[in-house]
């Protein structure tokens, strides 16, 4: 776990070095064009103050250090410091991806419940053909396709997450209002991809394990069909659906990132966006590493929840 | 099971009467009968083959050159294709009606309506604009088109090109990324695959932790990291390739892991050790003997990767930071539709969108029935 967070903000960290040139000079560009000319001792106390002088490991401890203190380096194009830009937006980014992980396993899990003992119905047959379209289709095209039919239809237009007067408002009830009215579509369009592998994972696991003969035991010692179904099957099935939540949550940070882009919500992913347009270095850097730790935890903290569900699993 | 076995074995020869040939069938041969008994299997090969010829001679399946500009016919919705006329006259070939301007009434906007007078009929191998055929044969007949009139089927964008055109264009960029990407992936995942199952040890725990770690990103923001650091000067040429590079770089994990899953599997199996102490070296064992074993469990997965290679790079190209014009891919041409102005007034610019839900779709049900079929004696 700590290795892995090292491993990422070493990545992250060539990610700030790739592009040709350092971070300073982008910035001595553009003071160059409000002031004319830069003066030279200038630069070389800009330059200590980022470490650039020193070398290639040495930035790269010089950088961790201020990330611990706070200070994830500033960004120019928005000229405000890097930290308050990412705590800005990082509230909505949870919020929509764990939004999305309950919505993908609440609508997934009784569909394949449902596609498993109705097999070959035509539920079963609908719910198989949604999955393979819903895998097929790119969450930016989907995003696309229904802000055309919303605002074609029903006149409703989908960007954004508040509507234009909410924006800059402060907290308030019909805020909180508006921000349900927005989230529903983000949510599916984010969701709609791992929702289909998820059903096609429980219906597959469900049907393997109602073959089994301890099925045939229950059903033939009179055991209601419900309680046959729910108490043993299902929660046996259940176990590898926790577990893909392992690649279920990378999915979902990276839809949401394309999405948010394409409707244009304020999250993480967006900031990274422009950013990288931008060439805004540690912005970029900072981003990255944020949307990766934040992959990374939700993948331990669904590790600890499949060892609390199925005791049988045993870290060492 | 064992029961389904004999069932199935026994259908074949009652209803073909070939019982010598099915025993005496080999592997490969009872994978495509079993795989040809999969329906949309092979709805999902035969549109790839078809998309596929697309792709290989869009040249000569384009009815326009993808670069030319109509300054007459800018954003004209798609034309549809008439067999009855406006007297109620029924043609045997389909026609299309030109098309005359006129500014909408309310918003004064430029919009087409067709021109009922003309009557433009769509033929077979038309001579239209010129063009080299992989750069080689010069040639100007177009499989489809009308003799002068306009032709856009699926309309035109800003600039007045054929979206038609530009979509079948698109086609050879969008699906040979995918090839190329998943043979560099394929690549790296059997050598990083087979080296982490072959020899084991420490070596194949720093192999899986490093495909853990990569398999727990995710992966659309490393892309745009990644791309996005590419130089912005840089010929179309290098930019694709390190795109397509840039694709397998996160994509050869789930290949590697195959891989080493079923060298696992096989490497400790009686056949391997009798080749060992006949004196055969470790290169011979893998290639001669353990690939040919799993083969095509890596066909099923190569086929199952390639539409993730097309939708990244599809999507890089959408958000701008993947291929650039004037390469033509369908994520490129998806770029244009990106506010909702634009796609409320041009719908028709999300039709790309359509061909790559059809690509990524053919690809899922063909590597579906290939699954099913990599097991045929099941």
């Amino acid at each position: 776990m700590v290795v892995l967070l090292f491993v990422i903000s070493v990545f992250s960290f060539i990610v700030i070095q790739l592009p040709p040139g350092d971070y300073l000079t982008s910035y001595i560009m553009t003071l160059q064009t409000q002031q004319g000319t830069v003066d030279e001792s200038m630069i070389e106390a800009l330059r200590k103050q980022y470490g650039l002088d020193l070398p290639m490991y040495d930035q790269y401890i010089f950088w961790i250090k201020n990330m611990f203190k706070g200070d994830f380096g500033w960004s120019f194009e928005w000229k405000q410091p890097v930290g308050k830009l990412l705590a800005d937006r990082l509230p909505m980014t949870v919020l929509l991806s764990i939004l999305t992980l309950i919505f993908t396993y609440v609508i997934a899990v009784p569909i394949g419940i449902y596609s498993a003992t109705h097999q070959y119905s035509f539920g079963d047959f609908f719910f198989t053909i949604i999955g393979f379209v819903g895998l097929a289709t790119p969450s930016f095209f989907l995003a696309l396709v229904l802000m055309f039919l919303f605002n074609k239809y029903l006149g409703f237009s989908v960007g954004g997450i508040f509507s234009t007067q909410y924006i800059d408002a402060p907290w308030s009830f019909a805020k909180f209002m508006d921000l349900l009215k927005h989230l529903p579509i983000p949510i599916f369009v984010i969701g709609l991809a791992g929702t289909a592998s998820i059903i096609r994972v429980m219906r597959g696991c469900l049907l393997d394990e109602l073959r089994q003969q301890y099925v045939i035991t229950a059903r033939a010692k009179g055991l209601s069909e419900r309680k046959l179904l729910y108490k043993y099957p299902v929660r046996v099935a259940m176990n590898p659906i926790i577990s893909t939540i392992g690649w279920v949550l990378p999915g979902i940070v990276s839809g949401a990132t394309i999405t948010a882009i394409v409707l244009d919500i304020p999250t993480v992913g967006n900031l990274l966006y422009s950013a990288l347009l931008s060439q805004d270095t540690y912005l970029a850097g900072s981003s990255i590493m944020i949307l990766a730790f934040l992959t990374i935890i939700g993948t331990f903290i669904s590790d600890l929840l499949l060892a609390w569900a199925d005791p049988r699993i045993q870290y060492q | 099971m064992e029961e389904k076995k004999v069932n199935y074995i026994e259908e074949e020869i009652e209803v073909k009467g070939e019982e010598e040939k099915l025993y005496t069938a080999t592997h490969w041969q009872l994978m495509w009968r079993k795989f040809r008994r999969h329906k949309l299997a092979m709805v999902g090969f035969w549109l790839l083959v078809i998309l596929y010829a697309l792709a290989i001679f869009c040249e000569f399946f384009a009815p326009y050159d993808p670069a030319k500009r109509d300054t007459e016919y800018i954003n004209v919705p798609p034309q549809k294709i008439h067999f009855i006329d406006g007297d109620g006259r029924f043609y045997l070939r389909p026609f299309v009606y030109g098309l005359k301007q006129e500014s909408d009434p309310i918003t004064w906007r430029r919009i087409y309506v067709e021109d009922k007078s003309e009557r433009y009929p769509i033929y077979f191998f038309v001579h239209g604009d010129r063009y080299r055929l992989w750069n080689l044969v010069e040639c100007d007949i177009h499989l489809i088109g009308t003799v002068e009139g306009p032709f856009y089927l699926f309309g035109t964008d800003e600039s007045g090109r054929d979206l038609l055109s530009r979509t079948i264009y698109g086609a050879r960029i969008s699906l040979f990324t995918g090839l190329i990407g998943v043979f560099f992936s394929f690549i790296i995942g059997c050598i990083l695959g087979g080296v982490s199952g072959y020899y084991g040890g420490n070596v194949d725990v720093i192999i899986q932790r490093i495909i853990e770690f990569i398999l727990s990103l995710p992966s659309i923001p490393l892309w745009m990291a990644l791309a996005a650091a590419m130089p912005k000067n840089w010929s179309p040429l290098r930019v694709y390739f390190l795109i397509t590079i840039i694709l397998s770089l996160l994509g050869w994990c789930s290949l590697a892991r195959v891989v080493r899953g079923k060298l696992l599997e096989v490497r400790e199996l009686d056949f391997v050790t009798a080749a060992r102490l006949a004196g055969a070296n470790d290169w011979t064992i893998i290639t001669r003997h353990l690939l040919p074993n799993f083969s095509s469990y890596l066909i099923v997965n190569i086929t199952l990767a390639i539409p993730n290679m097309i939708l990244g790079e599809t999507s890089l190209s959408f958000l701008g930071i993947g291929l650039r014009p004037p390469i033509i891919s369908w994520g490129v041409l998806l770029k244009n539709a990106q506010n909702i102005n634009t796609i409320a007034l041009q719908p028709w610019l999300l039709i790309p969108g359509i061909f790559i839900v059809i690509t990524v779709l053919a690809f899922n049900f063909l590597g579906d029935g290939l699954r099913d079929a990599a097991d045929p004696y099941r």
